[in-house]
């Protein structure tokens, strides 16, 4: 068994209304950066977990955003990162 | 008849609920703590209001998975009662026992004031001593009011009557659908396909008396009671 970080990215899902990420491209856009088309704000989550390969630690992972850590109604998640640690 | 109210960490209406239910409707009221694993023998089941867990993670995130929810989720797929108002409705979605999610309000401000509501089906477990299309008075005040979900749940919602209440404009404007927090088709209320669950944003247990605003919200706890016990 070895110790993993998965590094978990949970967005709101494309099409809903972000009122948040609309508010910060607001700010953005105040700032000067006119460039900025559009903002998501959304969660980054990094688990620390004993597990026997990278992959089954992904897979927990993967389980754990199912059933916690996003919510399947309105937001994507996606496993940007496993690494040992 | 016996209510069971739940208290998480951060709930803050349990109180409100257990003086609607024994002080103005003259019934006997428990609290269940969120670690307990029975409901105390309660007929009716109310999620309160409040921020359990600091609305960590999702609002109702992790408070749905407290050991006493397994109980409340068992109570409601007998078919008995589970008033979940508030941060129990945010729960109630959670726990998937009703469709959807509450998020956070499109203006992003917390609202905090009496808000008129329009009730859209007088004929559930909740709203039958209110009449059809009755508008009525209650206080809200949360953050993640804003109810959502995809467009094959709203229309079997409307089509199957289990949109209880609806946000309306002020006086003389009752057809007129306007929402504090953005809400979907500007719904305040739902009942689950059952009908033994209703989740709503509103807060009829501080709407108990005139003397303190509006006394609307006591038809919903008679409702309640005309049914169950009859």
């Amino acid at each position: 068994m070895s110790r993993f970080k998965v590094a978990l990215h949970i967005v709101p899902r494309r099409g809903l209304l972000d009122p948040q990420g609309k508010a910060v491209a607001d700010a953005l856009h105040t700032l000067g950066f006119k460039a900025v088309e559009d903002v998501h704000v959304g969660k980054h989550i990094i688990v620390e977990i004993t597990a026997r390969s990278a992959s089954d630690a992904e897979k927990d992972a993967r389980a754990m955003c199912e059933r916690l850590l996003a919510n399947p109604v309105t937001e994507d998640f996606e496993i940007a990162a496993v690494s040992a640690t | 008849m016996k209510f069971g109210i739940v208290t998480f960490p951060g709930s803050n209406c349990d109180y409100d609920a257990y003086h609607a239910v024994t002080d103005v409707l003259g019934e006997e009221a428990t609290y269940l703590w969120h670690k307990d694993h029975d409901l105390a023998g309660a007929d009716v089941v109310i999620l309160p209001g409040g921020f359990s867990y600091g609305d960590y993670l999702r609002p109702g995130a992790i408070a749905r998975f407290s050991p006493i929810m397994s109980e409340v989720i068992a109570h409601a797929k007998r078919g008995a009662p589970v008033l979940a108002i508030c941060n129990g409705f945010q729960i109630a979605c959670e726990a998937g026992l009703l469709p959807g999610v509450l998020l956070r309000n499109e203006s992003l401000r917390f609202v905090s004031e009496p808000v008129r509501l329009r009730v859209e089906n007088a004929d559930t477990l909740f709203t039958n001593r209110y009449a059809m299309g009755e508008v009525l008075t209650m206080p809200v005040a949360h953050g993640d009011g804003r109810y959502t979900a995809d467009g094959e749940t709203l229309d079997r919602l409307e089509g199957e009557g289990q949109v209880v209440f609806r946000y309306v404009q002020g006086a003389g404007d009752t057809d007129v659908y306007w929402s504090p927090n953005g809400a979907m088709r500007a719904i305040a209320g739902i009942v689950s396909a059952q009908g033994n669950v209703m989740g709503l944003m509103p807060h009829p247990e501080r709407a108990m008396d005139a003397l303190l605003g509006s006394s609307d919200g006591v038809g919903v706890f008679e409702s309640v009671l005309a049914r169950v016990a009859a």
